[in-house]
């Protein structure tokens, strides 16, 4: 395959701006709820409001009595459906776990589907759902992951497995070890939260017998099969259409019960159905994620060298397993070693459900979690030996010379091999650019004036480009017009400018021409969407491929006409030129080459090619975060004053684009150090279901965030050299700021769990005067 | 409940004659009776800003207001900042500093800071952050809305 050489290009690599904006500063995108479709009808569901019990009963009969209510559903009306099933797991024996997309004879957790209800108006709808009563016997509660597995059903409790992974003689290396340290740490539930809520929109177009899904995201292609196998239909009958995505941070996409029913009841009741989640609804019914306990020990030698690790960790799944399956706990199990040099590991990652909202992924899965702890073992380990937390990273990080580090491990279904890197490079970069040692200087006078301040750091290594496929169709029209059809999914991160950015490279045409086409089912057989950092990696390398393949054949035809070899031809501005001043728009080679066109005679008409970029192995982004903050004595408020983000992604496709992504990844890490938490009471009823009680960062939280793009350590597992730039900024936001407000604290290891609030801090210091 | 209530919107200076329940909310009212989808919901309890839209001229949470209070005032949403093909001077901004990702926070921002800097066309940068932060944004972490406000009252100040 043609790579294309490192560094900025002709429009790889420059800071341009996005295709996408111009409808979007408008008012004029397509959004889940801007999809409407005559004769619709409005679904709401009816929730649990208690978090484990027995139904006793359900009664619709005042709701029926409401003028335009429609119909109302329980599990008895939807039994012929079967749960929703997984996607992303390896784990066998998980079955028992799935969620019936109408709650069957027990509720497991507030927010659980128990019934819905179709109305005329949305308005009726939410009416007619109120007046469902339903009767629960309620049932004791579990909440700890920690705690004893409990009972899920007839033979079966709540832990459905443990990922055991590991290698290395563990317990020979704690016999031999100068020191041991040992942890119990925590991660708080928090999730992705993106602005534009959950929303599915279906209707069956009866003269072509296709059922058509609306307002979709991520994993189009998977959605379609899984819905065409659930209802029993072939999948050309099935389509799915994406239009702009308010956010997807992993939690959007995912096959939810609601997708379901919506389709489901577009074909029963032969009229358009739409249903817009409420925020209410979001906080407890969409994905929630990284609720973590692990209980972890290191055994180093004398010079802080790591000789093992051993981790027993507790993974709060909440009350069933959704799409996901176990792939958290696979992802944390795999990528707990992150950026260091370990001769034995050994994991067991306890996968238990409890009466709380089902959680899955959210950007940077496994690693925000097992980045605190791992930071945080590096931190006490430095603190036991008396050494500087960045001399005992630098001993123990892999080296250049090391790539391609192979670890014998497996996440994902592919063996951890750690492709490039220069991570002590980096890590001095980084440290110069921050400022390191002046920070530390002025932080010692502040101190001496009474402050509490702190300096912290984190080193992370991220994955990206998960395989095993991606396919792109770039196409030139009569206009000479270009179309890409990807396979991919926006999630608003921008790939349609990536993707034209890419195409138009190879094609030598303006990417602000280029029409980008994703997430729709009906225009190309595959795709594995966009999830897991692996857009730019997957489908930008299909894209350049499929793309030099139509220059290629676009030159080949304006050889014949301008009776020139082909190696003699290029293309600028969408125009062949060759010598001696002779030129063709790729809109008449275009004309020349469609199907009346006699040259074409026998052969596949049209100036278009299809390309497959396949991959075996992930690839590698890596990274340090630096935090410098404030405690305030007064409020307990942690305020962050500094910020470096510095991450190698081997290139950068877009800068600004990344840089973007940077930030806003912090911004989301910053959420789940300080401020974010689902928070639930003892009778499991959840504490955190407005936006009042759930808090983002706001503009008013953010810190100067600087950001450092590292392009030294180019993939050499793709043409591009990319390695995927999503989760780098989220990553190690919790394991820095952790670290910081130690050092503020004065007081190593204070921080064992997130988030890290207020009063917590208040009481700290506090204890400290 | 649901007796019908005859209204006029006035949204960007155009009326719109409606026939909606009293309990209906200006922004479902300007999203669904008026077509103009550009005014997004975000939280439908105040908080998050995607909403806001411009009444008499002062920012306003659209999912916290009946449409029946706004007839007659002058409504102005996210459809009516550009003139014809030209951009407002905060969209333009908002393009060229990659302020937007998703885009869905994007309207109730652009509302917001237009209020902000006709109100105050001389707003010290450094109270910039503290008007924003009343709407949330996901995706950018804010700086970038920020470099595009001061960009953009920069650009409306030379106009002025």
């Amino acid at each position: 395959m043609t790579a294309l050489p490192p560094g900025p290009r002709r429009v790889v690599g420059q800071p341009v701006t996005r295709l996408e904006d111009a409808p979007l500063v408008r008012g004029r995108g397509l959004f889940a709820a801007d999809v409407c479709f005559p004769r619709q009808l409005h679904m709401r569901v009816v929730r649990a409001q208690v978090a484990h019990g027995r139904i006793l009963g359900i009664d619709t009969t005042a709701a029926r009595a409401l003028p335009g209510f429609v119909a109302a559903w329980t599990h008895d009306d939807v039994r012929d459906i079967p749960p929703i099933p997984f996607r992303a797991t390896k784990v066998g024996g998980l079955e028992p776990y799935c969620q019936p997309i109408l709650a069957r004879d027990r509720v497991r957790y507030v927010g659980e589907p128990v019934a819905v209800v179709f109305a005329e108006d949305a308005y009726v709808a939410e009416d007619a759902a109120d007046l469902v009563a339903v009767t629960i016997a309620p049932l004791p509660p579990l909440l700890d992951a920690a705690a004893p597995p409990g009972d899920f059903g007839p033979g079966l409790h709540t832990e459905p497995t443990v990922v055991r992974k590991g290698y290395g003689d563990v317990e020979a290396a704690f016999r031999a070890a100068h020191a041991v340290v040992a942890l119990d740490l925590s991660i708080g539930r928090h999730s992705g939260v993106p602005l534009e809520t959950r929303g599915a929109i279906a209707r069956h177009d009866r003269a072509l017998d296709v059922l058509e899904l609306h307002g979709t995201a991520k994993k189009q292609h998977w959605n379609r099969d899984e819905i065409a196998r659930l209802l029993g239909r072939p999948p050309q009958g099935v389509q799915l259409f994406e239009g702009h995505v308010g956010g997807g941070f992993g939690v959007r996409g995912e096959l939810y019960p609601e997708d379901l029913l919506v389709c489901l009841a577009a074909l029963r009741l032969d009229r358009p159905v739409k249903w817009i989640e409420d925020r209410r609804e979001h906080l407890m019914a969409t994905n929630h994620s990284r609720q973590q306990r692990h209980q972890i020990r290191a055994a180093v030698d004398a010079e802080g060298r790591l000789l093992a690790i051993d981790d027993t960790f507790f993974h709060d799944q909440g009350a069933y397993v959704r799409t996901h399956g176990a792939r958290i706990v696979d992802l944390a199990a795999g990528m707990l070693p992150g950026p260091y040099r370990l001769p034995a590991y050994r994991v067991a990652g306890h996968f238990r459900l409890t009466n709380k909202t089902p959680a899955a992924t959210y950007r940077a899965p496994g690693r925000y979690e097992t980045t605190f702890v791992r930071e945080r073992l590096m931190d006490a380990i430095a603190e036991r030996l008396g050494l500087d937390p960045i001399e005992l990273r630098r001993r123990n990080l892999v080296a250049a010379a090391e790539m391609p580090f192979a670890r014998p491990l497996d996440t994902l279904g592919t063996d951890v091999v750690l492709d490039s890197g220069d991570y002590a490079g980096l890590l001095d970069r980084a440290l110069a650019r921050f400022g390191w040692d002046a920070a530390q200087a002025a932080l010692a006078t502040r101190r001496q004036a009474g402050e509490c301040v702190g300096l912290g750091l984190a080193f992370f290594v991220e994955k990206s480009g998960l395989g095993p496929s991606d396919g792109v169709r770039v196409s030139i029209d009569a206009s000479g017009g270009v179309e890409i059809v990807s396979g991919a999914a926006s999630v608003g991160q921008g790939i349609d400018t990536v993707l034209a950015q890419i195409a138009a490279e190879a094609l030598g045409v303006r990417y602000d021409r280029i029409r980008v086409v994703r997430g729709r089912t009906d225009r190309i057989e595959f795709g594995n969407g966009a999830h897991a950092s692996r857009v730019t990696v997957m489908s930008g390398s299909a894209t350049w491929q499929a793309a030099l393949a139509v220059r290629a054949m676009a030159l080949a035809t304006a050889a014949a006409f301008m009776q020139a070899p082909a190696e003699a031809l290029d293309i600028v501005d969408g125009v062949v030129v060759g010598p001696g001043g002779a030129s063709m728009t790729l809109a008449e080679v275009a004309r020349q080459m469609g199907p009346n066109a006699a040259r074409m005679a026998g052969q596949t008409p049209g100036l278009t090619a299809e390309r497959w970029f396949w991959s075996s192995h992930m690839t590698y982004p890596y990274g340090v975060h630096l935090a410098q903050l404030r405690l305030d004595r007064l409020t307990g408020e942690v305020r962050v004053e500094r910020y470096l983000i510095a991450n190698d992604i081997g290139r950068a496709v877009n800068p600004m684009l990344v840089e973007g992504q940077l930030v806003g990844g912090f911004a989301q890490g910053l959420g789940g150090a300080l401020l974010e938490e689902f928070r639930y009471d003892a009778q499991g009823q959840p504490l955190s279901t407005t936006f009042a009680d759930y808090l983002l960062p706001t503009l008013a939280e953010m810190p100067e965030v600087d950001v450092l793009i590292a392009e030294d350590a180019p993939s050499p597992l793709n043409p591009l050299g990319v390695k995927g730039a999503g989760e780098g900024g989220t990553n190690a936001v919790g394991a820095a700021i952790a670290a910081a407000v130690d050092d503020a604290l004065r007081r190593p290891g204070a921080v064992t769990a997130l988030p890290i609030l207020p009063q917590q801090v208040a009481a700290w210091l506090a204890g400290d005067r | 409940m649901d007796e019908l209530h005859d209204i006029t919107l006035v949204i960007n200076q155009r009326p719109y004659h409606i026939r909606v329940p009293a309990r209906r909310t200006l922004a479902d009212a300007i999203r669904e009776e008026c077509g103009l989808t550009g005014t997004h919901l975000g939280c439908e309890h105040g908080i998050c800003g995607a909403c806001t839209v411009l009444l008499d001229g002062q920012p306003i949470r659209a999912c916290l207001m009946l449409a029946v209070q706004a007839a007659g005032r002058a409504l102005r949403t996210v459809e009516g900042l550009a003139q014809g093909e030209a951009l407002h001077p905060l969209q333009q901004a908002f393009i060229d500093h990659h302020a937007l990702q998703c885009g869905y926070c994007t309207p109730g921002f652009l509302m917001l800071a237009a209020a902000m800097l006709e109100q105050d066309p001389d707003m010290p940068e450094a109270a910039m952050p503290e008007a924003l932060a009343a709407n949330l944004c996901r995706c950018t972490g804010y700086q970038n809305i920020l470099a595009a406000v001061r960009a953009a009252a920069a650009v409306l100040r030379g106009a002025a």
